[in-house]
């Protein structure tokens, strides 16, 4: 086989891949754009659907309740799981294997059960479904990710510069707040940036303990599952896509310039 | 194996840093310095280990406190027999691991030779491509399952288990696609090189050079698009009917009326269990062929 037919052929599958990935999002965002109730049908161009996404207070709502909380646990988390990593990286081995383990807990047991433990658990020390419950959950279940993304750095620092820091008469907080912390803040920005998405994207814990809080989640998990989708929901969806993916694609090529950068600089 | 070296190094480390402050004359009052040495790096963790033994450690034995005693709060095995006994409960569990099986080797088929082409160097512009494929999986599984909703009406997939198993499929390929595409493009191409130069065709050199090698990939690939599946009732939800019922439906449904708790725990504890084994066997399976794997090239 010719190298050419051989590349082509390569092309040509992930090309096919590539429109099966995303033909489903396309088809979405074109149909956002007729109000026809049913699905599949084409009613006329029109922007109906995103006037009344836009003035729709639940919708409003939802979002601001999910920035809301993905902000503070996202904060949260970023602050337990950054002093956690730095606690983490230095145990002994005995100590690390039992730390790793209770954050392994959180990362592979299945939502669903965690989402339920919780439910038992908020109900026995009577805290009420709603805001509490989602902030302790989201922030419990997103610090792994931190710990995760945040230890990577500690590897790079030097180890000493902490004891430096005893040394040179800084309490061990400051030390810690003054001399490590700074040195790892993109970790610990890659860190936030986890949390907050895993925090936005939950909706699993998020039902069994939300108490009536509608996160955008669980909006949509109810608007789809329970009431039945109706048509303001492409575009709802149509504008989570196009902002998510426009986030993600700046991000991404704002990191891959200064990784660029930082290589031309480095030669 | 990089975290225990770590270990050791910062070890080592801190062995050395000590060594060093005393013998280092200090101007400070040794008391005040022995108090602040006191406060060791790893008192850090406190916080966030405490809590977490409160808020998830304790929930899982509440939990498993309610999957071992009846509505009156005596000592029971009621709620496992429950399990056990009920052959359509037993249906639906098999069912649940079907769909999950069925999903995940769909997953892997698609997803192995995708990312042997976008690893290999005939393309340029990978990176874009590898993000292009992976960025879905930080939009939410709920529109994803929407947008395939909507599609698989107008090609009149009607067929609610086809359904279930297509947007599943759907959802977790990119986290198949990602370690495998990790495990690829990081492998050591001189081994395919020499594998080709001893004479073996592209399809040896993928069996017996390419795949055994990218094991540590695969396994961390199964185990994101198992577990999920298994566990799901959203998919099911949206995308199926009264029929396609699973594993995720039932816990679910146990929970949403308060005198279900305790049969629900023991549920969950069932499958709480079946992932622990799981991950077992996975860790046991990667950690066993890596080190086959070093040894056989050392």
């Amino acid at each position: 086989m010719s190298k050419t037919v051989k590349k082509s052929l390569i092309w040509a599958f992930v090309g096919v891949m590539l429109f099966l990935m995303y033909a489903p999002i396309a088809v979405l965002i074109v149909y956002s754009f007729t109000d026809a109730k049913a699905l599949g049908v084409w009613g006329g161009f029109t922007m109906d659907l995103y006037a009344a996404l836009f003035t729709d207070s639940a919708v409003l709502g939802a979002l601001g309740n999910s920035l809301l909380l993905a902000a503070v646990s996202a904060t949260l988390a970023t602050a337990l799981g950054t002093a956690a990593a730095v606690g983490i990286y230095y145990m002994k081995r005995k100590r690390k294997a039992c730390a790793q383990f209770v954050c392994n807990i959180t990362m592979e047991n299945a939502e669903i059960v965690t989402g339920v433990a919780f439910m038992m658990f908020f109900l026995l020390i009577n805290v009420q479904y709603g805001w509490a419950a989602l902030i302790i959950a989201h922030t419990m279940i997103t610090v792994p990710y931190v710990i995760l993304s945040v230890t990577p750095r500690l590897s790079q620092i030097n180890p000493n510069l902490y004891e430096a820091g005893l040394d040179l008469g800084a309490s061990p907080v400051r030390s810690m707040l003054r001399v490590v912390m700074p040195q790892l803040i993109p970790g610990m920005i890659s860190g936030f940036i986890m949390a907050f998405t895993l925090s936005l994207d939950d909706f699993i814990v998020s039902k069994f303990i939300n108490g009536g809080v509608e996160t955008i989640p669980i909006y949509l998990y109810n608007a789809l599952a329970k009431r039945g989708p109706d048509p303001t929901l492409r575009a709802l969806s149509s504008v989570l896509f196009v902002v998510v993916l426009a986030a993600l694609i700046s991000v991404n090529v704002v990191s891959a310039k200064r990784k660029k950068k930082a290589m031309k600089s480095a030669v | 194996m990089n975290n225990e070296r770590n270990t050791v190094s910062a070890d080592t480390y801190d062995a050395a840093a000590e060594t060093t402050a005393a013998e280092a004359p200090s101007r400070r009052n040794k008391q005040k310095k022995l108090k602040m040495r006191g406060v060791k790096r790893t008192a850090f963790s406190m916080p966030y280990l405490a809590l977490s033994i409160l808020f998830v450690v304790v929930p899982l034995l509440i939990m498993l406190y309610y999957a071992f005693t009846n509505l009156e709060g005596g000592f029971t095995f009621d709620n496992f027999a429950h399990f056990f006994s009920r052959p359509n409960i037993m249906k639906v569990m098999g069912r649940s691991f079907l769909i999950a099986l069925i999903t995940t080797v769909a997953c892997f088929l698609l997803a192995y030779p995708l990312a042997l082409c976008l690893a290999s160097s005939t393309l340029n512009r990978k990176a874009i491509l590898v993000m292009l494929f992976v960025l879905p999986m930080w939009i939410n599984s709920l529109l994803r399952t929407y947008a395939v909703k909507i599609v698989l009406y107008m090609v009149e997939v009607t067929n609610a288990w086809t359904a279930v198993t297509i947007g599943m499929v759907y959802d977790f390929f990119p986290f198949m696609l990602l370690p495998l595409y990790t495990v690829l493009s990081g492998m050591d191409k001189n081994l395919v090189e020499a594998s080709h130069d001893l004479g073996a065709s592209p399809l040896k050199t993928l069996f017996k050079v390419k795949l055994p090698l990218s094991l540590p990939g695969i396994v961390s690939g199964v185990l994101m698009v198992f577990m999920p599946t298994v566990s799901t009732f959203a998919i099911s939800d949206i995308l199926g009917d009264s029929t396609t019922y699973l594993f995720g439906n039932i816990i679910d449904q146990w929970f949403a009326s308060s005198g279900g708790w305790h049969i629900g725990s023991a549920y969950s504890f069932i499958l709480l269990v079946l992932i622990a084994v799981t991950v077992v066997i996975a860790n046991k399976l990667t950690k066993g062929k890596t080190d086959v794997g070093v040894g056989g090239v050392l």
